[in-house]
């Protein structure tokens, strides 16, 4: 899909929310020169080209009582990633599960997914029960809890061209 | 917060209606009022427990280059090296760990070329090795927290 000026004015106007008012779309709209339909087919068409990848509220996890977030990273055999990441990503307190390069000698893990909880306990216990349920016994993992986020936790900007991204995206 | 606040953040993780009045939709969908749901909303917002109504893009579809990154840095120069990092406009976010690789950030650019110069940039300031590690395939994001 190619994005035109008005696309790019959509994602610009959205980024920082939608405005709470009975009709969101209309006062979009109103403010860069579109019809309210013109918003609503746009974004319906972002969404499709899975440009805009999920639309809904972003809540501030730690406000929610989610205080420990655990980056999960796991060693897997090459030819079972695929599989084993489809397995993790079904539990529903994973929240992101990524394929990346492994990093030898000095980083071996391939399989990444973040879990939080309410405190690193909580983190581990459902670490244990993947490994339970799935049968991991024999893979190696570890948990990197997070001490400190330094930089625009939550905060996320856009301009041409630039990425929107959520605070535990990794 | 209360369990109607409860039932609106688990309904409104999972998506956003795109029609002319989405909140009168999803009011529906939780057997309230349009007024009530908006008021609640802007409560949330206010309270700090949401922090906004917002899409998640995808990175490279817009043009742009995302990667995740790590480094090993010595615990005596961990305050110069933090700010080395995030001097850069293009870190999105950056969180220690509990690692011998103890800080992971995010870099996000406009131009997927941008992530080489900065990664270049950053071993060169901090005489740090960067391991650059971009997604090869996601599994999944979902980001959905039950409350």
């Amino acid at each position: 899909m190619l994005l035109d000026y008005r696309d790019w004015n959509i994602i610009e106007a959205i980024q920082k929310g939608l405005p709470l008012v009975t009709k969101p779309y209309a006062f979009i709209g109103a403010q860069i020169g579109l019809s309210e339909s013109e918003v609503i087919s746009r974004i319906e068409q972002l969404q499709k080209a899975n440009i805009i990848k999920r639309f809904g509220i972003v809540v501030r996890h730690r406000q929610l009582g989610y205080r420990s977030n655990g980056m999960v990273v796991w060693d897997i055999p090459d030819d079972q990633v695929t599989e084993i990441g489809k397995k993790i990503k079904n539990f529903e307190f994973v929240t992101l599960c990524y394929r990346r390069p492994r990093k030898l000698p000095d980083w071996r893990y391939n399989l990444f997914c973040m879990i939080h909880g309410q405190d690193r306990e909580n983190v581990k216990e459902k670490v244990a029960l993947i490994i339970e349920q799935c049968r991991f016994q024999h893979l190696h993992y570890e948990i990197l809890f997070s001490r400190r986020c330094f930089k625009q936790c939550g905060a996320m900007y856009i301009q041409r061209n630039m990425v929107a991204l959520d605070a535990v995206n990794g | 917060m209360d369990k109607l606040d409860r039932q609106i953040i688990n309904r409104l993780q999972s998506g956003f209606p795109i029609c002319e009045r989405p909140f009168k939709m999803v009011a529906t969908w939780l057997n309230i009022t349009e007024q009530t749901l908006l008021q609640r909303l802007e409560k949330l917002l206010e309270e700090g427990i949401l922090s906004r109504f917002a899409p998640l893009y995808h990175a490279e579809k817009l043009g742009g280059g995302l990667t995740l990154a790590a480094l090993a840095v010595p615990e005596h120069d961990f305050e110069r090296v933090t700010n080395i990092v995030n001097s850069f406009p293009e870190i999105a976010h950056n969180y220690a760990r509990e690692h011998d690789l103890n800080m992971w950030f995010v870099i996000a650019t406009e131009k997927p070329e941008r992530i080489n110069e900065i990664i270049k940039e950053i071993e060169k300031q901090t005489a740090l090795t960067v391991y650059n590690m971009p997604k090869q395939t996601e599994y999944y994001i979902g980001l959905y927290f039950e409350v």
